[in-house]
């Protein structure tokens, strides 16, 4: 049994974006801040703080999840992937980046990481996603710019849909 | 807010979790996928001294079929229940509900006994247990016992889980033959918090309807009827539930729910049956 007392900072050490990384931590504190503060990896943002908005979206050994609801410690010795990780080396952004600037899928931007981190895991497991799968976890973050109109758009332009949602 | 101080454990097994739970008791607080109670450590609505970390026990990461129930262990997230093949035809209820359980991002990390144990009034698990007259299993250093859902529910947010308790299992009782189910909710937005949630089963000319997010927990009820007699009887229900206004809706649109949309999982629920 491992035994992390309240008051002292423990070692965590986990693969972000492929790279191995460790930093101290509090058995409380979060994930988020963690990343943000601890590492110094700013794209992934903090909303709400209690699961509703999904601005902190990260993948955690793949499967999208809400950095706030998990505890720094809990990702030790796993793979976290942040927004940080997407755009290839050089900067070229993936086709989902793309077409967010095509479609005008953001405005303040505060969703965005989140909304990018969701759809990645997404288009992973299903490449051909249909628009109520699209419609699921786009439900699962707050945007308070776009009205998601761009980001749907975006979303079906990469899923091969057309503007009604079938496929083209 | 961020949560208030703890010490986190990460026990081996289950023995070494029940042991630390009969140690801490009230003080401590057990975590798998955190969905609620993560929530509520940063609310600081709930502050434990201990917080005992069940996530990565294999021992408890197993959905099992027996002759009656699909036994799911409590560290089993409720996205892997709703990718478990043969789900549909297993237990069709959860395969109709789980899709509005929270969302794809909640559900991929939300365990689902862990939903049982935090017992929301308008979760989806909790009224599907409820409707199916399944049972949760508990295990302490005193030993194992099955409540049935009826008995585990006792309130808003409240079980019958006693401190020293691990809930280890849910029994989600299979598919009767010839027998059909439905499910549908109203929400704000998909993956919210239901306004009123409904389950329903039809089978051998009797019709079961429960109801979720209107009384302090889930409430089902059993009629030898068909969906076209059942209005009085769907009108009686929808008073006895007792639902409050609040600031999500009023108590009659509340009551008004569990009369038409309950007579229409009543209807497709009796369409399902053979």
């Amino acid at each position: 049994m491992r035994k992390l007392s309240q008051g002292e900072r423990h070692k965590v050490s986990f693969t972000l974006n492929g790279k191995s990384v460790s930093g101290w931590a509090a058995p409380r504190m979060l994930l988020t801040d963690f990343l943000r503060r601890e590492l110094g990896e700013t794209g992934t943002h903090v909303g709400c703080e209690h699961g509703v908005c999904g601005a902190c979206t990260v993948r955690l050994d793949g499967d999208a999840v809400r950095a706030c609801l998990c505890l720094a410690v809990q990702a030790d010795g796993r793979a976290v992937d942040t927004v940080e990780g997407l755009a290839e080396t050089g900067g070229a952004l993936t086709a989902m980046q793309t077409a967010f600037r095509k479609h005008h899928a953001l405005q303040c931007g505060y969703c965005t990481p989140g909304l990018l981190m969701s759809l990645s895991d997404l288009f992973e497991r299903t490449p051909n996603p249909n628009e109520e799968q699209l419609r699921d976890v786009v439900g699962g973050h707050l945007c308070r710019c776009t009205g998601y109109a761009g980001i749907m758009a975006a979303a079906r332009e990469v899923a091969g849909l057309s503007g009604n949602g079938e496929a083209e | 807010m961020k949560p208030a101080n703890f010490d986190y454990f990460r026990p081996a097994s289950v023995d070494e979790t029940v042991a630390l739970l009969a140690e801490h008791g009230d003080d401590a607080r057990v975590i798998a996928g955190g969905q609620s109670l993560m929530a509520l450590l940063n609310l600081r609505l709930a502050a434990p001294r201990a917080l005992i970390d069940i996530a990565h026990l294999a021992e408890l990461s197993y959905c099992r079929e027996s002759d009656d129930y699909m036994e799911v262990g409590a560290a089993v997230t409720q996205a892997q229940l709703l990718n478990q093949p043969g789900l549909g035809q297993a237990v069709p209820l959860l395969a109709q509900a789980l899709p509005h359980v929270g969302h794809f991002q909640t559900r991929n990390r939300g365990t689902v006994c862990g939903s049982l144990a935090h017992g929301d009034p308008s979760s989806e698990l909790p009224l599907c247990l409820a409707t199916l007259e399944g049972g949760v299993v508990l295990r302490s250093a005193r030993g194992e016992r099955v409540l049935k859902a009826a008995e585990f529910q006792t309130g808003l947010l409240a079980t019958a889980r006693e401190p020293d308790e691990l809930v280890i299992a849910a029994r989600y009782p299979l598919r009767r033959l010839g027998a059909g189910y439905a499910f549908a909710e109203v929400a704000r937005r998909h993956g919210d918090f239901a306004i009123v949630s409904l389950a329903a089963v039809a089978h051998n000319g009797t019709l079961r309807l429960g109801v979720g997010g209107v009384a302090d927990r889930p409430v089902a009820r059993e009629w030898r009827l068909t969906p076209g007699q059942s209005d009085d009887a769907l009108n009686e229900f929808a008073w006895a539930l007792g639902g409050e206004d609040d600031i999500h809706a009023s108590a009659r649109y509340r009551r008004d729910l569990v009369r038409k949309l309950g007579r229409k999982v009543l209807e497709e629920a009796a369409a399902c049956a053979s």
